[in-house]
């Protein structure tokens, strides 16, 4: 296989692994929040022992999140060196704001969030809850920005000629708020949100099914399920944002997402279908003109297909493409509904009446996680064959220096590590939850860290 | 070409880049270097003393290591490129690695089994020693200079990052975080621990001064290029000559039980160490071995203007809330450490 093959593969593979943890840590950060919120205006030990319990479960993800994290900020050095070059000077200053006011916050007080419960006020652990919390959502903020400006590039001119040529910024605003950046950044904080609330949703139901640790189980899987159902319904408006500002931007992407071949027609929304690349036609069940109604409100407007793109800038795995983006869309669908009766049920009073609801919730804890990942899938292959949209080819953003062997260790190094540290996420998961939120108090130490504190200071 | 105090942005940033590089060193070295004697504690007590002398603060010192790559993107986007692309091999270990360092320390203290323990104290050492050894290694080539054409990329083999210089460079760094972790753990602990420590320590420190020794002969000899600096400008000898007070004047604090000055003396010299190399390296980032035209100068690899200018008031925002978080976090961990239910 060629370097370029196998570089794709091994980043695709490395970001998507990473991509499990940090949406779980953004939205436990925030159902945490709102936990120790709970504990400090109603001082119910209850809301403590919970939050006391996703903490851990949030080390966990938080931990593999950044030893993951790590690799792929050095991945765009190793592998995409003509990349790094082209973008560096725009895309840089993203990374570097993201290492200063978001992975500093959020580590900073990681310690205190985990060992110090027992050692602060709890209004100062608190603050090092929100903390982190804020931090875990700055690290989306600046990476999906640098992301946002590939796919929609904005804010810049180009300096030098053929592979000499790179971006300069000239317009740092410009850069940040590019045309896809807050629409992507939202449905992206969003998703995460959903990610966290409903592993939540899931480990207690689980426990209510159990019957085990009932009280505080009904307690922390309202708090959730509220997050849940507010989102869901979000999600969808801000899905439809993006795939507005996709038709604007990225027509070729948009055409790819609902396979839609023929050159300016009217575009139908397919339900469930499967595009065959060799026939250049889609099959399934779909909305006659959908498309068009969703982008303008009217079923004529014809918007340009697959064939009004030279052949050479059409993404190529156009059934790929189709089926995550529509995976994605279902389960959004699905979650809302889900919520939406869950919430019903609640309002009438029966929310834990019902085995099967709660048994449902223990599984669909992946969905949202597929969602996530599919989302991604769709819209970074549908990207191709561009790394920055319109002016650098994924073809020529690669390392000269790298040859296909060496990709290839690191590749099936980092399946082998990988392969390893996943096993060992799900068998402590696992543990932690089995063993359950622990009720027993700490032993305050506040008075010893007073005095070693006064000690340091003298 | 702007700029501020006197001095251009691609100075400011050179400097800025080896600072964020010198406070990681500073701060990881420790973390290694703990890391690293980790085997030669016997007891569980002891090995879990060590582990949570390191825990609460290891991840934020990471941190570092994560702005100091951002920031180097961000300044000289051709360096990045081009060192990471040329030591590919090296930087894929040294990920894996930093992976293994940060699970073991996680997953070490979730199951009590002998066996389980016992595995993840070897891969905890072993990830710490080849951390630092990686980082010395590519350092040793950045020194040395690497054979890079025309067009900016790397053109010798893969298996070039072995060299002896680099090899040679890369025990010291070892050696170097070893003296420093050791210290750091003598003023996190006490009793038994704190007592085998004031041996070890003495063991850092022999270690350290004969590889230090060794690498300063070997650079004096076979590369030449490293001490034009020196000759030209003798009053830049002052760098050498604190770092070798400095290095000197650890072993007397140690003998005398002041750990917490021979902690500063030991960060002291790591900072000594690495503007030196800033020194000998200016305003050279990456050398070529092939042709001095080709070298990556701070001046031809530089982000544009513009976005130097944006990326300074960054850090100006940024560095002040950094430091101010660092404070907090070591004040309310400062202390010996004490075993409870939230630890490793
Ligand atoms: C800021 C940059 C950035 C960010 C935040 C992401 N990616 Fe990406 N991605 C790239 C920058 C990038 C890239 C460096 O530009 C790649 C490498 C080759 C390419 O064409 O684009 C890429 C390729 C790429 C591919 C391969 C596409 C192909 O080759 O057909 C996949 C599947 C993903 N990414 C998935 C993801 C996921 C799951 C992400 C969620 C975290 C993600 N990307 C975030
Ligand atoms: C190529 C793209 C990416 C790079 C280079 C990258 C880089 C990193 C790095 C270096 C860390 C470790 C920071 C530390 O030491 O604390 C990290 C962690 C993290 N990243 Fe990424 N990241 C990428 C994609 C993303 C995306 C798309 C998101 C979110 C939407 C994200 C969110 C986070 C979060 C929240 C953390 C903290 C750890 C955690 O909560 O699990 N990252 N990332
Ligand atoms: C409910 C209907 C949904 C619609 C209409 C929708 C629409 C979209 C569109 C158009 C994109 C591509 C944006 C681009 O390429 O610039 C996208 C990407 C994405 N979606 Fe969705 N989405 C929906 C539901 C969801 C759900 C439920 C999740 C996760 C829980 C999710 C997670 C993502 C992610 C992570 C991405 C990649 C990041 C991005 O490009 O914004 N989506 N979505």
């Amino acid at each position: 296989m060629d370097v370029e093959i196998l570089a794709r593969i091994q980043f695709a593979f490395t970001i998507a692994f990473h991509y499990i943890y940090p949406p779980l840590s953004i939205g436990l950060g925030l159902i945490m929040v709102i936990m120790e919120g709970m504990y400090l205006r109603t001082g119910n030990k209850v809301y403590e022992v919970m939050t006391r319990f996703w903490t851990k479960i949030f080390a966990l993800t938080f931990g593999i999140g950044v030893a993951t994290g790590i690799v792929m900020e050095f991945e765009f050095g190793t592998n995409w060196a003509t990349y790094s070059r082209f973008v560096g000077d725009v895309f840089g200053s993203a990374l570097a704001a993201e290492g200063i006011f978001a992975f500093a916050l959020e580590s900073g007080f990681l310690g205190v969030l985990l060992f110090g419960w027992n050692r602060v006020s709890p209004t100062v652990h608190f603050i090092s809850t929100i903390g982190v919390w804020f931090g875990s959502m700055f690290s989306a903020v600046w990476i999906v920005i640098a992301n946002s400006w590939q796919q929609t590039p904005a804010g810049f001119h180009i300096v030098g000629e053929g592979l000499e040529a790179r971006a300069e910024i000239t317009d740092f605003w410009a850069m940040v708020f590019n045309p896809s950046s807050m629409d992507r950044l939202l449905h992206v904080w969003v998703g995460a949100f959903l990610a966290g609330a409903f592993l939540i949703l899931s480990v207690h139901a689980y426990y209510l099914l159990k019957n085990r640790h009932v009280e505080l189980s009904r307690k922390a899987f309202k708090i959730a399920l509220l997050v849940a159902t507010i989102f869901s319904l979000t999600q969808l408006f801000l899905g439809h944002r993006s795939a507005d500002g996709v038709a604007h931007n990225q027509p070729a992407k948009l055409a790819a997402f609902e396979g839609h071949f023929d050159s300016l027609s009217v575009a139908h929304l397919y339900i469930l279908g499967w595009v065959n690349k060799e026939a250049q036609q889609t099959v399934g069940l779909k909305v006659p003109g959908g498309l068009t109604f969703l982008l303008h409100q009217d079923f004529e407007t014809p918007i340009p297909g697959l064939k009004s793109f030279p052949e050479n800038e059409r993404p190529t795995a156009l059934n790929a493409i189709f089926q995550f983006y529509h995976l994605m869309v279902a389960i959004g669908m699905f979650l809302i509904a889900l919520t939406m009766y869950a919430s019903y049920l609640w309002w009438r009073g029966r929310l834990f009446d019902k085995k099967w609801v709660l048994k449902l919730f223990v599984l669909v804890v992946l969905l949202p996680q597929l969602a996530n990942q599919f989302g991604w899938y769709a819209a970074e292959m549908g990207r191709q064959p561009w790394v920055v949209y319109g002016l650098l080819r994924t073809e020529n953003a690669l390392s000269k220096a790298v040859t296909a062997n060496q990709v290839l260790f690191s590749l099936i190094m980092f399946t082998f590590i990988y392969v390893v540290l996943f096993a060992l996420f799900i068998y402590l998961l696992n543990k932690k939850i089995k063993h359950g939120p622990s009720e027993d108090p700490l032993i305050d130490q506040r008075h010893k860290q007073q005095e070693i504190a006064d000690n340091f200071i003298q | 070409m702007a700029t501020f105090l006197g001095l251009d942005y691609p100075t400011w940033w050179f400097l800025l880049v080896g600072g964020v590089f010198s406070g990681y060193a500073i701060l990881d070295g420790f973390d290694l270097g703990a890391g690293a004697w980790h085997l030669f504690f016997k007891k569980e007590q002891s090995r879990r003393i060590a582990l949570n002398a390191v825990g609460p603060v290891w991840d934020g010192n990471e941190v570092w290591l994560v702005i100091g790559g951002g920031a180097l993107f961000a300044g000289f986007p051709v360096v990045y490129a081009t060192l990471f692309s040329a030591m590919y091999i090296p930087f894929m270990l040294f990920l894996a690695f930093l992976i293994f360092r940060a699970i073991s320390i996680e997953f070490r203290s979730k199951e009590p089994m002998k066996w389980w323990r016992k595995m993840w104290d070897i891969s905890y050492s072993v990830s710490s020693i080849m951390i630092s050894l990686m980082l010395g290694v590519v350092l040793g080539n950045v020194l040395q200079g690497m054979p890079i054409g025309a067009d900016h990329e790397f053109q010798g083999d893969w298996l070039e990052f072995i060299n002896p210089y680099a090899i040679l460079v890369g025990v010291t760094t070892v050696a170097l975080f070893m003296m420093h972790g050791a210290i750091y753990l003598l003023l996190k602990t006490q009793g038994r621990l704190f007592a085998k420590l004031t041996i070890l320590v003495k063991r850092g420190i022999l270690f350290f001064v004969i590889s230090f020794g060794l690498m300063t002969l070997y650079t004096m000899l076979y590369i030449p290029h490293l001490s034009n600096d020196f000759k030209s400008q003798p009053t830049l000898f002052i760098f050498p000559l604190i770092a070798f007070l400095s290095i000197a004047n650890i072993p007397r604090l140690a003998l005398k039980r002041r750990f917490r000055w021979a902690f500063i003396f030991s960060s002291l010299t790591i900072a000594c160490l690495l503007s030196l190399v800033a020194i000998e390296v200016f305003p050279v980032l990456l050398r070529s071995s092939t042709d001095p035209a080709y070298d990556l100068t701070i001046y031809n690899s530089a982000s544009s203007e513009k976005s130097m200018g944006i990326m300074l008031l960054i850090a100006a925002i940024g560095a002040p809330l950094v430091a101010a978080y660092t404070i907090f976090v070591y004040k309310t961990f400062a202390g010996k450490v004490e075993l409870d239910e939230t630890s490793y």
